[in-house]
């Protein structure tokens, strides 16, 4: 199943590394990432497949929101279908 | 793929403008629960619902965690209950409501609507049971809702049930007086209700419909009133597109929502009601949508037409992004739940007139509305005959939920809490109605023809 993964917060050293080392240990595959930095202000959006992931989506949600919180990033991740519903006909 | 802007956007809609599925509502049949023993039908009540409903709110909050939308409300409607008690051999249905409050606080969910009766040609002895059971139904029980329909396009009005209706309002405020008139906030009298509505408090689950249903409601005047941001100064034109392409994204979602809800539950999908639900949280309300296209405050001069096209441009832009549309579906502008209304009806701006005004153009009617204690029953019969004449020849849905809050003035506020919010107390007309409600009687159903 694909998921879109987000992080907003403030620019620091090491936030891509964080995201991608614990989507890595809950076997989360990444297939793409785009991302900007607009006035110090770090966004992430990431296209992740979580078919192999033995956590479901509802605990991942819980696991990333955990870890930003601890260095003041918004991170969650969602499943593709609700931004494929809103955005494509 | 999707791009970087539109993944943002809706996180913004969701973080910063309130966008949230406002109810999944579980409609369940009760007709298998009538019983000449009310002990036992009420039994058969608790079990059904608590059997049919037991992973709703598990369900509910299992789907708002993996998309990531919030789902505010889980809650259950249920065969308006006059149908169900009329088999009962007992002169008061109150043991249904507090079956129906334990069954629902059981399963955890919000509110439970059903506690109903559909009288718009006349009224059965159970109807009239019911009907005067409702103050101490509601006065007992925390989160019962009860309705009555009391006029249809097709039927007229039964000015009866309307008189009725008033003593019953005046009656619950009085024994909810201890809160303000709570009672009054979880009870609405229709005209043309609608059989799969899933807000409350005018939820049941009509005749017409299976044995469990899944209706789901959707909000989100934040979002509107934030796209219109963008669009300052432009033409209606512009402003009704805006409105519908944001209709269309947020209705997409409820579908969403509704479709793996009704998947997970295994109980079939029935519709999702376009609604601009606002609660009382800044940045999401109605009427500062309204203001946002030019009027100083919502309830001068200009308010009905914008009103009016907000409404069709819901309509229009959900639609098309639903597979099965029902319910209310339109602006709600219930005052008490309204940042803005409440803001316009303190300053006396916003009045009881251009509110009834407003309901010709919107969904549903006088909503969440304070007034003086003092208020006679016959003034809110009248009120409540006004408003059905409106739905009645106009073929929509009206209804009035009103709360004569006892010891209240002119210009106090009643706070109800929550989504319900707080009341600015309104002033009514002082001239009385009383010998137009004692006719009694039925006022016949209109013409469908010679529309003028």
């Amino acid at each position: 199943m694909k998921a879109i993964v987000t992080v907003i917060g403030k620019d620091q050293v090491g936030i891509t590394a964080m995201v991608c080392a614990l989507l890595a240990q809950h076997n989360i595959n990444i297939l793409d990432i785009t991302q900007t930095v607009l006035q110090e202000y770090f966004t992430m959006v990431m296209l992740v497949d979580t078919a192999a992931c033995p956590t479901s989506i509802g605990d991942m949600a819980d696991i990333l929101s955990k870890a930003g919180q601890e260095q003041g990033l918004s991170i969650r991740i969602q499943r593709e279908d609700i931004f494929n519903a809103m955005h494509r006909i | 793929m999707l791009n970087q802007h539109e993944i943002m956007q809706t996180i913004r809609m969701i973080d910063q403008q309130h966008l949230d599925v406002r109810t999944i509502t579980m409609g369940i049949s009760l007709l298998s629960c009538a019983h000449s023993d009310i002990k036992v039908a009420c039994d058969k009540v608790y079990d059904k619902i608590t059997r049919s409903a037991e992973n709703l709110v598990a369900t509910g909050e299992a789907i708002e965690k993996e998309f990531g939308i919030p789902i505010v409300n889980k809650r259950i409607s249920v065969t308006p209950i006059a149908l169900v008690g009329a088999a009962a051999d007992t002169d008061n249905y109150a043991p249904f409501a507090q079956a129906m409050d334990r069954a629902a606080k059981t399963c955890g969910v919000n509110f439970i609507g059903g506690f109903s009766a559909l009288v718009q040609k006349g009224m059965t002895e159970a109807d009239r049971i019911l009907i005067n059971s409702i103050p101490e139904a509601l006065a007992t029980t925390d989160i019962v809702c009860s309705s009555v329909n009391v006029g249809s396009t097709k039927a007229g009005i039964d000015m009866d049930a309307v008189a009725l209706m008033g003593r019953t309002i005046k009656e619950l405020a009085a024994a909810t007086a201890d809160r303000g008139g709570f009672g009054c906030a979880k009870l609405v009298v229709f005209c043309n209700a609608v059989e799969d509505n899933p807000f409350m408090a005018g939820a049941f689950h009509g005749v017409g419909e299976g044995e469990r249903v899944i209706n789901v409601g959707v909000s989100g005047p934040g979002v509107v009133y934030h796209a219109l941001q963008s669009v300052k100064g432009q033409p209606f034109d512009v402003v009704a597109e805006t409105v519908k392409k944001t209709a269309f994204r947020i209705t997409r979602m409820g579908q969403l929502v509704a479709q793996e809800a009704s998947r997970r539950l295994n109980v079939p999908f029935g519709i999702v009601d376009l609604s601009l639900a606002p609660t009382p949280a800044v940045g999401d309300s109605v009427a500062r949508i309204l203001e946002e296209m030019g009027l100083e405050t919502c309830g001068i001069h200009g308010t009905t037409a914008a009103l009016a096209l907000l409404n069709d441009a819901v309509k229009k832009g959900g639609v098309m992004a639903s597979s099965h549309v029902g319910g209310l579906s339109g602006a709600f502008i219930p005052v008490s739940e309204d940042e803005g209304m409440i803001a316009a009806a303190s300053s006396g701006v916003l009045t009881l007139d251009k509110l009834e005004a407003m309901t010709c153009v919107c969904s549903v009617g006088l909503d969440m509305i304070a007034v003086p204690g003092d208020t006679t029953a016959q003034t809110i019969s009248a009120i409540i005959a006004d408003e059905a004449a409106i739905g009645m020849v106009n073929s929509k849905t009206t209804a009035v939920r009103i709360i004569p809050a006892p010891g209240c003035k002119v210009g106090d506020t009643v706070e109800f809490g929550g989504l319900l919010g707080s009341a600015p107390v309104m002033p009514v007309h002082a001239g009385s109605s009383a010998d137009f409600i004692a006719r009694g009687g039925r006022i016949p159903a209109p013409m469908q023809s010679l529309k003028n």
